[in-house]
């Protein structure tokens, strides 16, 4: 679904990441790791198009990242970003009202259908203002969907949660990537996030700038002879 | 403590043996010491510590400093440091970019008009101009007012009294009415203009907006220009009116002229062109407020100081740019005898 080949992004004389290699299988969840500053967010906005890579290629779906047009990916962002003088209902009838030609009852199903899957019915005309962060977030995430793109990115979905509904949070991303089949890619850094959701992942690293490990979480955690990943997948016993 | 620390001193005990409590300062204050201590090449031990003061001690000196996976940025010198400044002051700014931008949504614009977001004008021009009608109203008969005093102290000495109405209806229509609304327009509208569109820019909305396949400058810019384009000219017609009521008041109170005398004296003084000539100025205020109060809320960076920032630079600038457009237009009517 996604291909990145030989990926260099920065910005001016500076480096953040430096020829990245990776796949991401369709239908998969795939995590992308690191510490603060490893280069993450950056990485995921070259992804969906808003930083121009230095050098390498991103291909999603054999195409690269559209610039222009109706999009061919959701994206939940870190805040949910939906538009604070919009009621979520609004925020989820934008990008229908931009790349549809339904009327506006179809619209109004549709968007009800959106909040309803995240669990929001019966918020369809609070303002963002008006609702808690775990809910923005689950709006966010039906605005993604509101085109029903084959390919989902979600930017540290679970951060600054509490336990329950970041865990309520992930329950709902594993079960639209099972029914729906739609790839998925997460940024996150939350150890219980990446169990519960990721099926595969990439771990950057700030200081040599590329990937120092690639697979599965349970993998890594268990097998990696990399003292950076073991800290990562196990902190206590770093701390200790 | 630090006068005894000092050389020849050497050696130096710092004994904790009496002390039951130890505050966060005061430990990190004798930690210091030591250290200093040390590094004069002297030798400094804290001695009889016990409990919670031998708790804070060890919760404040034995950590060894955490790894930064970032390098300390190196000391930089004041020109280097002026010299980067002006260079993120420059890239920041994205004022090229901008202008660039806005030329190719405009000729989209053109192409498909139903690419605007036509739909958030009639609310901004509720909030722009509909609002913003008091503060202006108020202001402009005042300045018409003001205006109207100081003429008549000098017109009394003359017995030329009528004049006033000449003098007022002529500057504020050509000037003042104009320039005193764009001036509330830009502190008003251009700053909530620059902070709105700030706020979405580093809560991540615009990158929300594009990822949404939405143009920024379809969706958020074009209507802002569009609206104080719309309700400058309005804004100052109004102000116009109100303006020489201000000077009406004046001459009939201080300078006994009839309310129909001022009237046809301003009627005979003032052309359709004074009148025009004004509003066509604020329809290029109206533009330049709206284009540099989004440039810098698009341009804006860094949580709540950087919309700040934004904010406070989309008004100066407004402000300038609205006297320098002034001074080229009065010159240009001057040129073409106008």
């Amino acid at each position: 679904m996604i291909e990145v080949e030989r990926l260099t992004l920065g910005y001016g004389d500076t480096v953040v990441l430096e020829n990245l290699d990776f796949t991401v299988p369709r239908g998969d969840v795939f995590a992308i790791l690191g510490g603060s500053g490893s280069g993450k967010s950056t990485l995921l906005r070259a992804l969906i198009g808003l930083e121009e890579p230095l050098r390498g290629t991103i291909r999603i779906a054999g195409a690269p990242p559209p610039r222009e047009g109706p999009p061919c990916y959701g994206v939940l962002f870190q805040s949910g970003a939906l538009f604070g003088s919009m009621t979520l209902a609004e925020n989820v009838t934008l990008p229908l009202a931009k790349w549809t030609n339904l009327d506006r009852t179809a619209m109004d199903t549709i968007v009800r259908s959106k909040l309803r899957l995240v669990g929001l019915e019966g918020f369809e005309n609070h303002l963002p203002a008006e609702i808690s962060g775990g809910m923005k977030k689950r709006a966010g995430i039906a605005r993604a969907l509101a085109l029903d793109p084959p390919l989902l990115f979600l930017d540290e979905p679970s951060a600054g949660l509490d336990p329950v509904t970041s865990a309520e949070l992930d329950d709902l991303i594993a079960t639209l990537n099972a029914s729906l089949g739609m790839t998925t890619i997460a940024v996150t850094h939350e150890l219980r996030s990446i169990f519960a959701i990721a099926r595969h992942c990439i771990m950057l690293d700030g200081q040599t700038h590329g990937i120092i490990a690639r697979g599965e979480p349970a993998a890594l955690r268990d097998g990696s002879a990399d003292p950076q990943v073991r800290a990562f997948f196990n902190p206590r016993s770093r701390a200790a | 403590m630090r006068r005894l620390a000092r050389p020849p001193a050497a050696r130096l005990a710092l004994d904790l043996s009496g002390v039951d409590t130890l505050d966060g300062a005061a430990t990190a204050l004798l930690l210091a010491l030591r250290d200093e201590v040390a590094a004069a090449g002297g030798e400094a031990e804290i001695v009889g510590a016990h409990g919670r003061v031998r708790a804070m001690l060890d919760l404040y000196g034995l950590h060894p400093p955490r790894p930064s996976l970032h390098r300390p940025p190196a000391r930089l010198g004041i020109l280097d440091e002026i010299g980067r400044e002006t260079l993120t002051m420059l890239s920041e700014s994205h004022g090229l970019d901008f202008i660039g931008d806005v030329a190719v949504a405009g000729a989209r614009a053109v192409r498909a008009p139903f690419s605007i977001n036509w739909g958030d004008v009639p609310r901004l021009v509720e909030r722009a101009g509909a609002d913003s009608l008091p503060i202006v109203l108020v202001i402009n008969f005042l300045v018409g007012l003001v205006t109207a005093f100081q003429a008549a102290v000098q017109l009394k000495q003359f017995g030329a009294n009528i004049f006033v109405a000449d003098l007022v209806g002529l500057s504020v229509t050509r000037e003042l009415a104009p320039l005193m609304t764009a001036i509330i327009v830009a502190g008003r509208s251009g700053a909530a203009f620059s902070a709105e569109l700030g706020t979405m820019r580093v809560s991540e909305e615009i990158d929300a907006l594009r990822t949404l396949g939405l143009d920024p400058y379809g969706f958020l810019v074009f209507p802002r220009v569009v609206t104080l384009v719309l309700v400058l000219p309005l804004l100052t017609i109004l102000a116009d009116v109100i303006g020489i009521a201000g000077g009406l008041l004046v001459a009939m109170l201080g300078l006994d002229i009839t309310s129909n005398a001022y009237l046809i004296e301003t009627q005979k003084a003032l052309g359709l062109w004074d009148v025009f000539s004004g509003c066509l100025k604020t329809v290029f205020f109206g533009l330049g407020i709206a284009l540099i109060a989004c440039q810098r809320g698009l341009a804006a960076r860094g949580g709540a100081e950087g919309v700040g920032r934004a904010t406070t630079s989309a008004v100066v600038t407004s402000l300038f740019a609205i006297v320098v457009v002034d001074a080229i237009f009065t010159v240009l009517f001057n040129a073409f005898g106008r």
